[in-house]
């Protein structure tokens, strides 16, 4: 099993959701989150003091699937979440030891 | 006027004295004889006949405006509350709520125990007009307090009216020192500023003190009130001293308020107050200058805004909501002072001047380390002395000299005060919540409450 890890623009989300709908990739966790990577800030001003703001508003998307539909997977996210515009974000696959259903006390790749 | 007013100190201090654990004032022959006149007619049958008369119309619609005002400055404290919490960070809002709830609870009951009758004495004929002593408020119903013989409205009312007004003084401070104040330093604070300092410098005027004898016009309290507190709150700020990480390396960094919509919802709700604080100083219904306060109120608040939106888009890039907001509260606190006597055009220019002022005021106080997370020192303070000067720049209601003599006293007063009272809290039990506390949040160390539990607590520091 992978965990795919995706960090996307947050306006992308929707896209991407259906997107992994359409390859039969129905759950997924997503958090809201800051971060950069080249991207730069920018520059805000509150009563008269400028500061800048380093840390972007970002949507981090996690699904666990099976070894084979990983790249299926990053595939479809990578082309659901591109604009071609600096901070289009990243997608890391992460390898996973085990899944357990909660519901069901069901393991392994049944659990996913 | 006098003898009434003489009649009725006398009648006061022979309840204080019947009140336990309050003011020891002396039972007084003359009092005794006093209650045996009012005695004579019953207060039902006079009261009755009063409201009979042709008088009873106009009085009823005063006393009823003066009521509704009451109410409308009581939405102030609202306004207060979602104004500074709108303004610091999520991890001390209920600390900032916290304080607004006491102030308006502690103000109203103090007042009720001790300040209003410290405020409107009756200074004896000869006396400097400086200081009286306070007494518990109530009095047995009479035709002399409750009817025309009083005023156009009852004695209940102008207690009810001026008791809202006090606790604004308070509310004042309580959005300069927000985000590190030690809440028990603060209420101890507060309390004795409302209680003892407020009633002083408003019995100079309104009280008919020195001040008046001398020919000060303050309508609604530009400086009795919002002088008085922004220079209480500046007092404060400096012994209190600023945020940590707020002055850092000869740089100013910003600590964002949490939410502009609490933050512009607290400043609406006070301009709707503000007709109330305005409009019910006429002290009476009368048709035109209630009208004319109404209209002088709003266009300074207007000129405000502009001035703010004009001064912080030139001056500081962008247009800065917070600065608009801060202009509208300037703008008002600007006209306070004149608004039954600084006619709609010049309304308007003092609200654009004080909406101006007050971003060239945040910008120095944050250049000198004077740290305020709201602005009051600027809003209530510096435009609170400006407002005063503008009854003698652009009305003929006072002169300049009185106006600014009378505005300063108060300010020093207020000023002097704080540092001394909030000085030696400092040194008897601090005034300032812990490094660690103020890191994780007031409303965590003071508390042990969140205001935004579902979301988590803002650790940003």
């Amino acid at each position: 099993m992978k965990l795919v890890k995706a960090i996307i623009k947050p306006f992308k989300l929707e896209e991407v959701k259906e997107a992994l709908a359409d390859i039969g990739i129905e759950g997924m966790t997503v958090t809201e989150v800051k971060g950069f990577g080249r991207q730069k800030g920018h520059t805000e001003i509150y009563r008269g003091s400028e500061y800048t703001v380093d840390f972007l508003p970002k949507v981090m998307v996690e699904i666990v699937v099976d070894d084979a539909d990983a790249e299926k997977t990053s595939d479809a996210i990578v082309k659901a979440a591109k604009t071609g515009k600096i901070g289009d974000g990243k997608v890391f696959i992460i390898p996973v030891e085990t899944a357990i259903r909660i519901r069901t006390d069901e393991s392994g790749a049944e659990a996913l | 006027m006098k003898i009434k007013k003489t009649l009725l100190a006398l009648l006061l201090s022979s309840s204080a004295f019947l009140l336990a654990g309050t003011v020891g004032a002396q039972e007084l022959p003359v009092a005794e004889a006093a209650e045996a006149v009012a005695d004579a007619v019953s207060f039902e049958d006079g009261y009755a006949a009063f409201m009979d008369s042709p008088g009873a119309a106009f009085f009823t619609i005063s006393n009823l405006w003066l009521l509704i005002s009451a109410a409308l400055v009581f939405i102030m404290h609202l306004g207060f509350a979602t104004v500074e919490s709108g303004l610091s960070q999520a991890k001390n809002t209920v600390n900032i709520l916290f304080k607004n709830v006491f102030i308006i609870s502690m103000g109203i009951l103090t007042y009720a125990l001790w300040g209003f009758n410290a405020m409107y004495p009756g200074f004896a004929e000869g006396s400097a007009g400086v200081f009286a002593m306070g007494s518990w408020f109530d009095v047995d119903a009479s035709v002399a307090m409750m009817t025309a013989e009083y005023a156009d409205y009852t004695w209940y009312t102008d207690f009810i009216f001026q008791a809202m007004f006090a606790a604004t003084a308070a509310t004042i401070v309580s959005g300069a020192v927000a985000e590190r104040v030690k809440l028990s330093s603060f209420m101890i604070f507060a309390t004795l500023l409302v209680m003892f300092a407020y009633p002083i410098t408003g019995s100079w005027q309104w009280g008919g003190g020195w001040l008046s004898a001398r020919g000060f016009y303050d309508f609604a309290g530009s400086s009795l009130v919002h002088g008085f507190g922004g220079f209480a709150a500046l007092a404060c700020v400096i012994v209190l001293g600023p945020r940590a990480g707020k002055y850092v390396n000869g740089q100013i960094r910003p600590i964002l308020g949490h939410s502009m919509p609490l933050a512009t919802i607290g400043v609406f709700l006070l301009f709707l107050g503000w007709f109330g604080f305005n409009g019910g100083s006429v002290l009476n219904a009368d048709p035109y200058l209630v009208s004319l306060v109404f209209v002088t109120t709003a266009l300074a608040a207007a000129g405000g805004a502009i001035g703010s939106i004009i001064t912080s888009w030139l001056f500081l890039k962008k247009p800065d909501l917070s600065m608009a907001l801060n202009g509208i509260l300037a703008g008002l606190v600007g006209i306070t002072a004149g608004a039954d006597s600084i006619m709609p055009f010049w309304a308007i220019i003092t609200g654009l001047i004080a909406g101006v002022l007050v971003v060239f005021s945040i910008i120095f106080f944050d250049k000198i380390k004077i740290d305020d997370p709201v602005g009051a020192i600027s809003v209530h303070g510096v435009c609170g002395i400006f407002g005063t000067l503008a009854v003698a720049l652009f009305s003929d209601a006072a002169g300049f000299g009185i106006q600014l003599i009378g505005t300063l006293s108060v300010g020093a007063f207020a000023f002097v005060f704080g540092l001394i009272v909030f000085g030696l809290l400092k040194v008897v039990m601090g005034v300032r919540v812990s490094p660690e506390e103020e890191a994780e949040g007031l409303d965590i160390g003071e508390h042990g409450q969140e205001a935004y539990p579902d979301f988590g607590t803002a650790r940003t520091r």
